[in-house]
């Protein structure tokens, strides 16, 4: 496929771009395979020659078009909830402009993304990639215990094709046993260790469901996995991220539960969480009455209400910390799953960890955990976050159950303000980065995908350029200090909260937010710096960001 | 003193409300002025102080095996809950308490025995600290536009206003006069804010007698006369803050609303905010969210939207933004009455100054722009906030409506304001606590009957006193959101209203940010400007040691500053919680409908007794990660920053009859 041939026009002049919050600004739109591009000209409010739009095509998720005999106006709604207006002299052109927009927003394949195109001349391919293997975070749990192991029972990704290929599971469980084991999980995603809690020695696992099946089929080796995951003498807890009778509904279609009988030691809990088509709704409404500006102070709050999206977020709040709990005060292992075991169930052992564990709650930790709990395990991002909540197409397998934890995180961030070292800024990037980027790092389905595309070797990694010491800056928390403790959040309703910042982030201005912000910073920095040596100078200054034109921050994706 | 039935009663227990199955056992004490909870834990020995005053509600509830319920709700928004063992104790406590929380005299009030120990010149001192003469000043009036008039004097003319009021300069005593006899409770037009920018100015009154027909020449002058009073305008603005049907149904009895044809150059304009009736069952109803026991979040979000009271903050906002709006930008002047003027009326007037002016963003500001709007133009304060016994349908949370407002825009402007959220809950708490003279009474008139000012303390002194709790650590004069009209976005901003956790369930310590950024840019503040001092100190000595050429002793001090630095940043990191019952938030566990059959596949419930039986540390404080919640919100002495902290400090001054 030739990107030339879906594009139907290439460049407009005198098109009249608008969007909240800025001057309506005229220039000539022009549009390349990968982005949509608008640079001012001479007499327009901006400085000539300007880019004012630099918009990456795959961050489009509607495109809404008006025609009139002798112009036309788009709407273009964006993955990242910004809203743009074009308007556009000819109805041949924006008719045009439109269609080239559609097509080239919806190209599926993923090699033919902008990341296997995109080369900045500051980055080299392969940094980045290997920031975070598994390898290291095991090592940290070999120096202390001996019980578990790293495993290439999957190392071709036959075993499960959604893990990656190493895994840690008990070092007294062979891979045979694994293999068959794997059997017995829907998409063969059996029982592995997602955390090691230094704290009292107790993991947190992850799988998928059993296949148990209406004849109650039974696995010795499963059995056996899951039992050499305890201590002698020591009971588990299993959360099951759907309700019990879901649990029990899910036998009918080979699926199910652990049952008392066949797995003693460990105890069953409940926390139904949301997922899939009604969470993916629950975004598009509540998108929408952010978006609604006629409402009345009623209207809102019921809406809110209906949305749902607050209540997913105390689920979702509350069964991690359910986790959580069991471990640091029950001392006891934990095995989270759901049904398939690549969306709640990474929600809650993710969640959990930035709970239990000061680790996660730093910059470079919390990348690490995004890399183990979510990309490498097996979240399908390339599905789930096909379409925003904007969109017009039919709901494949979309659903923000990633921007649920982001929130959820952002949540944490409020509530302990000094507990985690990045900022919101750095959530806002992440959420933007899995709908669309110049970064590999959230294509694909798997890591079996990945190899298959080849990303690692052909797309830049999104941490090393989060990693840059001028980004980095960026996403800073200025009231960050080191806690050990576990966070314990508060999950009553009237703890929760919208998060504005991103839901409204394109429909209020955040003005005065970011000038408190700034003046903590001040205050903060200059408490620093009052003792004479200003020895806290870790970050350099400097290095402009040459791959962002200007007033990109504002409109462009990032990127 | 003679109402106390029963000074003490012991084995009582104090219920934790965020999980019941907390209880801590104690002795209750009732004192003339408090109820006071000690716990028997022998090392805290923890205690609860309320105030009479604070209680709005006592409910006995009925006996169960374990003893006697009594929910005491208090109008700081704390609650309550105790069993006492015995019903006949339990019930001599109730009537006793019932007696206690309605003086139905003012010498009964907890400011008449208060004495923090300070001597007459200081309490002089401290009643002077706002003085509204100097606000005027500052305004800019009395000037070429603007008197003072001596015409209540004796508040002959207007019994609820004080006794100087500011008025045109055009406007003589016979047409003030002539105006009041025109006007609700004689409240005629006065002056509350001038701008001295463009002479434009805020103007408040009660509303006109005009029935369906009546007119009175000297109102239409003294409409007039504020007009003229503004040379840059040849209209003025009457704002209406009500409800048009509720206006048009006063027309019947004999009141209403200005017609526009029989003033010259006016604009007439409603805006809906609704009676203190219906914001009375407002709060009620919002408050009967906040007692829910672990709600859904749709049970929450129903039911604040159906208690509307967002939606009624928002209609005050919405004045207030209009009125500065006019003034600032118009640079028209404004008339603004509800009904007799002194509620709707002061929350409008004063929300539109706070936006107008950024001296009301100030401490010392907020202060006398609450005793210019609030105390000296007689707002009720005895009869909305139920000081005395007295009619409960004149009970509704005014300013509470205006302190909230406040805090709304804090939270949109984080920089605008010199005070934080602890100044104003501390100051809502105190108007109902009549610990201090400050709101005493209805009017200016009764409280100079009563002599407040020699017998009474001034909160305002004790506040400021205590001003460094109160500081925003974002607040500088020289930033730009600290200049001039704050401008509220108004469209879309129905979600810039939000629910009021801090103040509404402010006793729940559980449902709070763990960590205060407030102080602790605060104390990141005061270190700077220590370092900052103390290296200027150095610098100089430096140069002096210098000149002597003695140069070896500085590098000592330095070190030593750095040491202080790193204590302040570990200091703050110690920072600790408990985890709630969270699965009690995890709806529908199947062991709940063990009928079900099916006996090996109904899971376990992992209640908190079960965690208990196996994990002390859940309801103990003794570890590190708890503590916060529980040593925190009741004991007044361990209570860091609540209100209830005054009258733990001042407890040896209270007058104990018991113990």
């Amino acid at each position: 496929m030739e990107f030339a041939e879906l594009i139907k026009i290439a460049k407009v002049e005198n098109v009249q771009l608008s969007c909240p919050g800025l001057l309506p600004v005229k220039g000539t739109l022009c549009i390349t395979s990968h982005h949509l591009l608008l640079s001012s000209q001479p007499g327009g409010n901006g400085e000539q020659g300007m880019v004012e739009l630099w918009l990456l095509l795959r961050n489009i998720d509607a495109v809404e078009k008006r025609v009139a005999s002798s112009s036309g106006s788009i709407t273009l709604k964006c993955k990242d909830l910004k809203v743009l207006q074009l308007e556009i002299p000819g109805m041949e052109e924006c008719l045009n402009i439109s269609r080239s927009i559609e097509a080239l927003s919806s190209v599926e394949s993923v090699m033919m993304m902008y990341p296997f195109f995109y080369r900045p001349q500051s980055m080299k391919l392969k940094d980045g990639w290997q920031l975070y293997p598994l390898q290291h975070y095991y090592q940290q749990i070999a120096t202390e215990t001996t019980a578990w192991r790293l495993s290439c029972v999957n190392g071709e990704f036959t075993v499960c094709p959604s893990y990656p290929a190493a895994v840690i599971v008990p070092t007294a469980v062979d891979d045979n046993t694994l293999k068959k084991a794997a059997r017995f999980h829907q998409g063969g995603r059996f029982p592995i260790l997602s955390y090691y809690h230094k704290k009292n020695g107790t993991v947190l696992l992850r799988s998928s469901q059993p296949l148990i099946g209406p004849n109650r089929k039974r696995c010795p080796e499963d059995e056996q996995l899951l039992s050499a995951a305890l201590n002698r003498g020591e009971r588990g807890f299993i959360i099951d991220t759907r309700s019990a009778q879901a649990a029990k509904q899910a036998r009918m279609m080979g699926g199910g539960t652990e049952s008392k009988s066949s797995y003693p030691c460990w105890r069953r809990l409940h926390g139904p969480l949301e997922r899939g088509r009604p969470l993916q709704e629950s975004f598009i409404k509540l998108v929408e009455a952010c978006n609604d500006t006629s409402l009345s102070m009623d209207r809102w709050l019921s809406k809110l209400e209906s949305s749902k999206w607050l209540a997913h977020l105390k689920g979702a709040l509350s069964t991690a910390c359910l986790a959580a709990q069991c471990m640091e005060r029950e001392e006891a292992c934990v095995l989270v799953h759901g049904a398939e075991g690549t969306d709640t169930t990474l929600l809650v052992t993710a969640l959990a960890q930035v709970i239990l564990d000061p680790e996660c709650r730093t910059l470079t930790g919390f990348q690490g955990l995004l890399e183990r709990e979510w990309i490498k395990a097996g979240h399908p991002f390339h599905f789930r976050c096909a379409r925003s909540a904007y969109s017009h197409a039919r709901l494949k397998q979309e659903a923000p159950i990633f921007l649920l934890f982001l929130d959820c995180v952002w949540q944490l961030g409020r509530q302990f303000p000094f507990s985690l070292e990045f900022n919101e800024h750095l959530l806002l990037v992440l959420f933007e980065h899995t709908y669309a980027s110049s970064y590999g790092t959230f294509l694909c389905n798997s890591e079996k995908e990945r190899c298959l595309c080849e990303v690692k070797e052909k797309t830049h990694s999104l941490w090393s350029w989060l990693n840059q010491p001028s980004q980095q800056k960026k996403h800073l928390n200025p009231l960050y200090t080191y806690n050990a403790l576990v966070i314990w959040p508060s999950v009553e309703p009237q703890s929760l909260q919208l998060w504005q910042g991103l839901f409204l982030r394109w429909i209020r201005s955040s003005q005065y937010l970011d000038e408190a912000w700034a003046e903590i910073q001040r205050l903060v920095t200059s408490c620093e710096d009052a003792p004479e040596e200003s020895a806290g100078d870790r970050q350099c200054h400097s290095q402009p960001d040459a791959a962002h034109p200007h007033r990109q921050t504002q409109l462009g994706n990032a990127g | 003193m003679e109402h106390i039935r029963m000074p003490k009663v012991e084995n009582v227990r104090l219920i934790d409300r965020i999980s019941s199955r907390k209880a801590v056992l104690g002795t209750l004490y009732l004192t003339a002025t408090h109820v006071i909870f000690v716990e028997n834990v022998s090392e805290t020995r923890k205690e609860t102080w309320v105030l009479h005053s604070q209680i709005s509600s006592i409910e006995k509830q009925a006996t169960t095996a374990t003893g006697c319920p009594l929910l005491i709700r208090c109008k700081n928004f704390q609650i309550i809950q105790l069993i006492i063992p015995q019903e006949r104790d339990c019930h001599d406590v109730y009537i006793s308490l019932i007696r206690l929380a309605r003086p139905v005299k003012y010498e009964e009030l907890y400011c008449f025995s208060f004495n923090p120990k300070l001597d007459k010149e200081e309490r002089e001192q401290g009643w002077k600290l706002v003085g509204l003469k100097e606000e005027y000043n500052r305004m800019g009036v009395p000037n070429n536009y603007w008197q003072i008039s001596d015409v209540n004097r004796d508040y002959q003319v207007c019994d609820s206003y004080p006794a100087e009021v500011y008025v045109p300069k055009s406007a003589t005593a016979h047409v003030i006069v002539g105006s009041s006899k025109f006007r609700s409770r004689r409240r005629f037009p006065a002056l509350s804010y001038y701008c001295k920018d463009n002479n434009a100015s805020i103007c408040r009154s009660s509303q006109p007698l005009s029935g369906f027909s009546a007119r009175c020449l000297e109102d239409e002058q003294m409409l007039q006369a504020i007009r003229k009073a503004n040379p840059g305008s040849n209209f003025i603005y009457v704002v209406d803050t009500r409800p048009k049907l509720n206006a048009m149904a006063n027309r019947a009895a004999g009141k209403g609303y200005e017609n526009e044809d029989n003033y010259s150059n006016i604009k007439f304009q409603f805006i809906g905010i609704e009676n203190i009736h219906v914001m009375r069952s407002s709060l009620q109803k919002m408050l009967e969210v906040c007692e829910l026991r672990s709600p859904s979040m749709s049970d929450f979000l129903w039911g604040l939207e159906n208690s509307g009271w967002l939606k009624h903050i928002k209609a005050i906002m919405d004045a207030g933004i209009f009125i500065a709006k006019a003034v600032a930008e118009e640079g028209v002047s404004v008339l603004v009455h509800c009904s007799d003027g002194w509620d709707r009326t002061a929350q409008v007037c004063s929300v539109a100054s706070l936006l107008l002016d950024p001296f009301y963003r100030t401490m010392k500001g907020f202060m006398v722009l609450i005793e210019k709007d609030w105390v000296s133009f007689g707002h009720k304060f005895n009869h909305r906030y139920g000081n005395l016994d007295g009619d409960p349908k004149e009970i509704s949370p005014v300013i509470d409506q205006f302190i909230e407002c406040v805090w709304q825009l804090m939270e949109q402007f984080p920089c605008a304001f010199e005070f934080n959220e602890r100044f104003l809950i501390h100051i809502q708490h105190h108007i109902y606590s009549c610990q201090f003279g400050n709101f005493l009474c209805n009017s200016q008139k009764e409280r100079r009957e009563l002599k407040i000012q020699e017998r009474t303390y001034s909160l305002w002194a004790h506040l400021w006193k205590n001003r460094a709790d109160y500081m925003n650590p974002l607040y500088r004069e020289d930033h730009s959101q600290t200049q001039g009209t704050l401008r509220p976005q108004t469209a879309p901003c129905n979600f810039l209203y939000k629910f009021w956790n801090g103040m509404y369930n402010r006793f729940e310590k559980g449902m709070h940010p763990r960590q205060s950024v407030t102080d602790y840019l605060m104390a990141v503040k005061e270190e700077t400007q220590q370092l900052e001092e103390e290296l200027e100190v150095l610098e100089e000595r430096l140069a002096e040691l210098k000149k002597v050429q003695l140069n070896n002793r500085k590098q000592n001090s330095k070190q030593q500053d750095r040491n202080k630095h790193i204590e302040l940043s570990t200091s703050n990191n110690s920072i600790a919680n408990t985890p709630q019952d969270y699965s009690s938030n995890v709806k529908s566990f199947p062991s709940r409908s063990p009928s079900q059959g099916d006996e090996e596949d109904s899971a376990l419930i992992l209640t908190q007794d079960n965690l208990k039986s196996s994990d002390p540390d859940l309801s103990a404080t003794s570890d590190q990660e708890s503590g916060v919640e529980d040593l925190s919100c009741r004991s007044p002495s361990g209570g860091g920053c609540l209100p209830s902290e005054d009258s733990g400090k001042d407890s040896d001054e209270a007058v104990f009859l018991t113990v």
